[in-house]
Formats: structure tokens, sequence, C-alpha cells
């Protein structure tokens, strides 16, 4: 201790040119932490948010309380939406890079987390996302195609121009609209879930935030809320150690982990490893089951990486080594769960790239779909007139004397 | 009908759509056993339960969130914010959610959430119990904007605020919950037993969204006003003698602005006020729209009578307060112009 106070500004552990450091990110081995039944008193479990949930082990086998025992099908299935997610990724990134979309955001490194929470939630809860979430809507139903159409914002755009590309919805698969404003989707989903509980329904809810984005007001609000009334709802936080430029230090990760942020309301943290498919669903169905019986919230921290930029703004070399994601100590999601299937038997370096080229195919042919329905510089598009639609219920007198004045302009 | 004051009157809006729709659930800080600060909403958690009359920790930012996630889901909340200077820590859940949501998903995603909030001065309630942030939200689109000046209104427009699929920001002004106030402080307090508009039906009726309320007939000038001010308009009036057409707003946001327009083409003559601080304040816009649809009938420039740009002082209420003297000089000014 010193004699006088200090300001602490927090530093992550490599910089451009820095040998990357991960040894301050707290591991536990696979199958290490215990499984608790859903009924455990939540001040029992404190450790379930310093520890970490895995299953996948060094050896690419399936081990402890955790292992879900799936079928090698649904494995198969799962790694295929991995997969796809991916593709579809890198596609859309490089047709940003082209500029025919105005941006983009990959979710590299962070997929199994959509996918393996998309298997474990029932399609009647409902997903309140955030940006890097893409793998839950193509895992919930929404169509590639879509997708891309609303990242053109064509005339087959959901959000009828409105949104900057990435910012989907669809209610069809329950999937709410993302914001640009961060964390603001988060009481949503608590206030979701609370209706649920008042109207006596078990469907819950989940919500996704960033680790940087816990800073922010809405999710103080939210998990109040959710811990007050207990509301059916599962809070994830996706720790993949960056923000845009600053590390999850200036989120305050530096001294508890985030899985620890519900303790002090008594809503159970859970730490698991984002990048172990069986590890994150096993947790889900944890969460999602106390959730339904009427436990009440769960807030589940996700150890993951942001293997590419935040999004298509900035270049992540200018704040961070270029071989960090390299470095981290819990891999690729993708690999880990290629290589878990090969090592029991079914899967094979075959199969994948034949898959692989499968779904490179569907992800072009979904764009040459997708084009047809208008780009930035081609038809058809939307009707401008649109705009002054859905403001209001109905359309309101002034909005209608806009409208005439545009149009008049237009011809 | 009954006698009924403001408050008695927003309380049984809120009882007879709740006993309408099952969906309907009331979300606020002391709302519940208590019955309000207000008391807007006593007796109501006992009728209706924990579940549709819900106590809401202290967190503003917190109740409109969650309320906009449960209409998603189906219900028809009623946010009540304590008082409309605690809304700011919930303004972002306002506009860039609750406001945007329909839009942004085409149709697919809405949230019809009210929010009441009671605004204004004259309580003693200094500068965190005082404010009249409407102009704030009118400027929103999205949302509606509504502050009734009566006991019939404002039951009237609760109503159809809480029925309405878009998103209402319902300001109730305290100063007016028991009475109707003319804007002098030292006279005793007048209740609504005596006022017209305190006769209440105690069922279902709907005062319409959108619609502007000619209070005064008159020929002499228009005056714009809404919420407590209606009031002091109407003793400003006939403390100068003129012949006052004077028009309650009540919905800000989307404006009536043919009432307005025709009004101000018939007299010639218009005073625009508020309570509210007047740079950028919503009298700016009402005296914009007069301008733009009124100028050839304009016999004098648009006068506002407005809060002053101070934040609102404890010591100095009523200097602060646009009063009857204030309203009678600017009405004196617009008629002695031109």
């Amino acid at each position: 201790m010193s004699t006088r106070s200090r300001l602490h500004i927090p530093h992550p552990s490599a910089r451009p040119g820095d040998t990357p450091d991960f040894s301050y990110l707290e591991l536990s081995p696979a199958g290490a932490v215990d499984k608790p039944p859903i009924d455990v008193r939540v001040r029992d479990i404190d450790h379930l948010s310093h520890g970490l949930v895995r299953v996948l082990d060094d050896e690419h086998k399936a081990v402890g309380p955790w292992n879900p025992n799936f079928e090698a099908r649904e494995l198969q299935v799962a790694l295929r939406w991995i997969m796809l997610t991916r593709i579809f990724d890198e596609r859309m990134q490089q047709i940003q890079r082209q500029g025919r979309i105005s941006f983009y955001i990959q979710s590299l490194g962070e997929e199994a987390i959509s996918i393996a929470q998309g298997m474990a939630l029932r399609p009647g809860d409902m997903c309140f996302p955030h940006y890097r979430n893409q793998g839950l809507y193509l895992y919930r139903g929404c169509k590639l195609v879509d997708l891309m159409c609303q990242c053109l914002s064509n005339t087959r755009d959901m959000c009828k121009g409105r949104q900057m590309p990435i910012m989907y919805h669809s209610k069809d698969a329950n999937m709410f609209s993302i914001s640009g404003n961060l964390g603001t989707q988060y009481p949503h989903a608590v206030g979701w879930a609370m209706a649920s509980a008042i109207k006596g329904e078990d469907h819950i809810a989940a919500s996704w935030v960033g680790d940087g984005s816990t800073a922010e007001a809405d999710f103080h609000h939210a998990v109040t809320f959710a811990a007050v009334y207990q509301a059916p709802v599962i809070l994830n936080i996706i720790n993949n150690q960056w923000a845009i430029s600053t590390f999850q230090g200036f989120a305050g990760g530096e001294r508890r982990p985030f899985a620890a942020r519900g303790l002090g309301l008594g809503i159970p943290g859970i730490r698991v490893d984002g990048n172990d498919l069986l590890a994150v669903y096993a947790v889900t169905v944890w969460a999602a089951d106390r959730a339904r019986r009427g436990g009440g919230p769960t807030i589940i921290e996700h150890v993951t990486y942001r293997g590419a930029a935040h999004s298509t703004s900035d270049d992540p070399t200018k704040y961070r080594p270029k071989d960090e994601w390299d470095a981290f100590p819990l891999g690729d999601p993708l690999l880990r769960l290629k290589n878990h299937l090969i090592s029991e038997g079914h899967w094979s370096e075959k199969q994948h790239a034949a898959l692989e080229k499968e779904l490179r195919a569907d992800v072009l042919n979904a764009w040459k779909e997708a084009q047809k329905s208008g780009t930035m510089t081609e038809g058809p598009y939307l009707d401008p007139a649109t705009m002054f639609d859905d403001v209001y219920a109905e359309t309101p007198e002034h909005l209608e004397i806009q409208r005439k004045q545009m149009l008049a302009l237009e011809d | 009908m009954a006698q009924m004051n403001m408050i008695q009157a927003i309380r049984s809006a809120l009882d007879v759509v709740m006993d309408k729709d099952p969906n309907i659930v009331i979300l606020g800080e002391d709302v519940g056993y208590f019955g309000g600060v207000f008391r807007c909403t006593d007796g109501l958690q006992r009728k209706f339960g924990e579940h549709r009359v819900i106590d809401a920790p202290i967190a503003e930012g917190g109740i409109i969130g969650t309320a906009i996630g449960m209409g998603v889901n189906g219900l028809r909340p009623v946010a009540e914010i304590q008082f409309a200077d605690y809304i700011y820590p919930g303004f972002d859940q306002v506009v860039s959610e609750l406001a945007r949501l329909r839009y942004r998903t085409a149709g697919d995603l809405t949230s019809p959430v009210t929010i009441r909030t009671p605004c204004g001065g004259g309580i003693r309630g200094g500068q965190t119990h005082s404010q009249s942030p409407e102009g704030i939200f009118t400027h929103i689109s999205g949302i509606k904007t509504v502050m009734p000046s009566n006991p019939y209104d404002a039951k009237g427009l609760l109503i159809s605020s809480i029925e309405s699929d878009d998103p209402i920001i319902f300001f109730e002004p305290k100063r007016i919950y028991n009475g109707p106030f003319d804007g002098d402080p030292d006279k005793a307090a007048v209740s609504w037993a005596s006022h017209p508009k305190g006769e209440v039906p105690g069922g279902y009726y709907t005062v319409p969204l959108g619609k502007a309320d000619i209070v005064e007939p008159g020929d002499d000038l228009t005056i714009i006003t809404y919420g407590t001010l209606v009031h002091v308009a109407q003793a400003a009036a006939k403390l100068t003698g003129f012949d006052a057409e004077i028009i309650d707003v009540r919905t800000l946001a989307p404006l009536d602005v043919s009432t307005l327009t025709d009004s101000v083409n018939k007299t010639g003559r218009c005073l625009i006020a508020h309570e509210a601080t007047r740079f950028s304040g919503y009298g700016a816009e009402l005296a914009a729209t007069i301008q733009e649809h009124c100028f050839w009938n304009l016999e004098a420039p648009i006068e506002r009578v407005a809060g002053w740009d101070t934040p609102y002082p404890h010591a100095f209420e009523w200097q602060y307060f646009p009063g009857q003297k204030r309203i009678a000089a600017g009405i004196r000014k617009v008629m002695e112009a031109g």
C-alpha cells in the first residue's frame, strides 16, 4: 500500500509488438468444475462464477459432470451451423471490403456461443441479441438471404432500409431487434421474462452483451430487476477480451470475473469456456431449466476471444498484438469441435472439406439470390415514400405532408 | 357523473381499463402497496394484485426498459415515473428503444407503453420536482406527448393513451391535481368540485388523442397553451378584458395544427404560453407553425410567455412561474402591437 491515493488506469497484458500474454485468464481443467442441481442454494455456488466450466479437454475428449453426452449426429449438425456462420461472416466481410455493403461485424471465434445456446433454448423462448449473434439468427431459422438483404437495405430487407447492416430482427424466430445503443436490450429481456411469468407461461428470455457493455446503466438495471422479481431470464456476458480498443479491464474485469456481477444480488453466475460448444450448451440448459421452474435468472460469462476486428470500421493491429488470437488458450471453437468429432471417429478431414465446399456454395447462392432484390447500386430499390411508414401505428398528418414534400422533390 | 379531482380521474381511468383488459399492468416506484406518492394508483394493487400493480426498484431506466420488454411480450404496461424530473435515467430507453422499435423493425415488433409522469411547478418542489420537460419529448418521432389540464380530459386522454398502440408520454401537471390553479398563489386553493371539467363519468369513455380543445371562444386574440397555464391564461385574459380564444393543446405531438391555425387566422393575434423554459421550448415550434400557416393574417408578432431560462428556483417560485401578470402583459403587448 502507498501513503496516498492513486489513479489506476487499466492496461492490457499486451499491445501491438508485444508477445501475447493471457496469464491473467484463470482457467480450470476440463471436467474440474462440479455441476450442482438446479435447486441449489445460490450462496452455495459462488465458486461457479470463478471457475471455468469446460467439457472438451486438451485431447479433444468430452469429460466431466457437464458433458451433455450428445449423439455424434447432433454434434455434426452443430459443427455445420458454426461453419455456416463463419463462412457467412467471411463472405459478408469480403462484400463490405468491396464496397457493396456499408458495414459489417464478424463473429469470428465466438460462433459456438450462438449455436450452443440456439440448441439449448426452445423456439418459444425470446432472444434479445447483441450485434455478434448472427449464428443465433441463422440457427433459429432466419435465412442467409434474408440476413444479406438486411445488410443491403434492399427491397427484401426486413427493416425496410431503416437500420444499418447486421441490425436484424425476426418476429417468427423470436429474435429481438438489434440496437446500436449497447446493452439497451438487457432490460427488455428482463421485462419480457417478467411478462412471461405474469402470464403464467414457461417461456424464458435470454440476452447477450459484451464485456464492455456491462458498464452500461442498462446492464445494472436489468440485473437488479431480474434479481428482484426472479425473472426467468438468462443474462449472457460475452467476454471476448476486447471492446473496441479497450480491453475488458475498462469494464471492471480486472479483479473479479464478469460472472460474479450478480452475486451481490443473489444471481448465480457461471463462467464457461465460450469456445467449447458442449460446455456452453450444458450451462445454458442448466440455467434455462432453473428459470423455467421458478429459480430465477442466471448470469453466464462466456470466456472467448474476438478473432476479428470489432467491426469493419477498426483495425485491430493498431491496438493489440497481431497474433493474439493464436495464443488464446481456449483456441478456436470450430477447430475444437471438429477435432473432438474426429477423435471420436465421427468426422474426417474429407467430410469437413466437403461440407465446407457445400456451405460456401450455399452462401454464394444466397448472395446471388439476395442481389436480385437490389443492391446499393442496382435496383430494384426500396420506395423512399415508405420511410414515413411505421413511425406510428397510423401515419399522422404531418408525416403525410412531409411524405408529399419529399416525393415532390423526387419527381 | 361524479365529482373527481385529477388524481381520482386518473385512478378511475386506470381502474376502468384494467378491468377491461387483463394485459394492462402498472409498474413504478411506490405505485403498489402505497398507491403512489400522489395517490394516483391508490387501491389498485389491492384490487388487481401484485402481478398487475408492481412496485419497482428506484431505477427509472429499469422501469422503462423492462416495461418495453413487457410490451413486446403482449402486455400493455403503464409505467409511472414519480416526477418528470426523474425521467432522464430512462431517456435513452425512450428515445432509442421505445420510440424507434416499430420503425426499425418495420412494424414487426412494437411495445405500447404509456409513461405517466407528474410535471410542472407551483408546489415548492425546487429544481428537481418542478420541471416541464415536454419539449424534449415532442422532439422525438415515434412517441406521442400528452398533457391534460382537467379531470375530464385526464381520464379520457389517459384511456386513449393506454389503448393506443403507440408509446405515449403522459404528463400530469401536478399543481392542478387537486384543483384548477389560476396562477395566484395567495388565493385560497380551489377544488375541482365547482369546475365543469370536474364532472367525470365513472365508466369508460375516451378523449381522442391529437385533438386540441377550444376552452373559451373569443375574437380578439388566440392564446395557445396547455396544462396548468390553461387556467392561468383564462384568469389573465379576464384581467385584461380582452376577448381571448383560449386553446388547450392537450396532445402536444402529433399536433392538431388546424384547430390552432384556424383560430389565429380568425383572430390575427397569437400568444403562446407554457411553464417550460423558453429557449428551444415547445412554444418555439408552435410559433413557427403559426407563422407558417397564418403569416398573412397576423396583425402582431407572435408573443411567447414561458418559464425563464434558468433552473426552477425554490425560493423564487412565483417570480419564475409564468403567472397572470406575465400572461396579461403578453396579451396587452399582442393587442397593442400593429
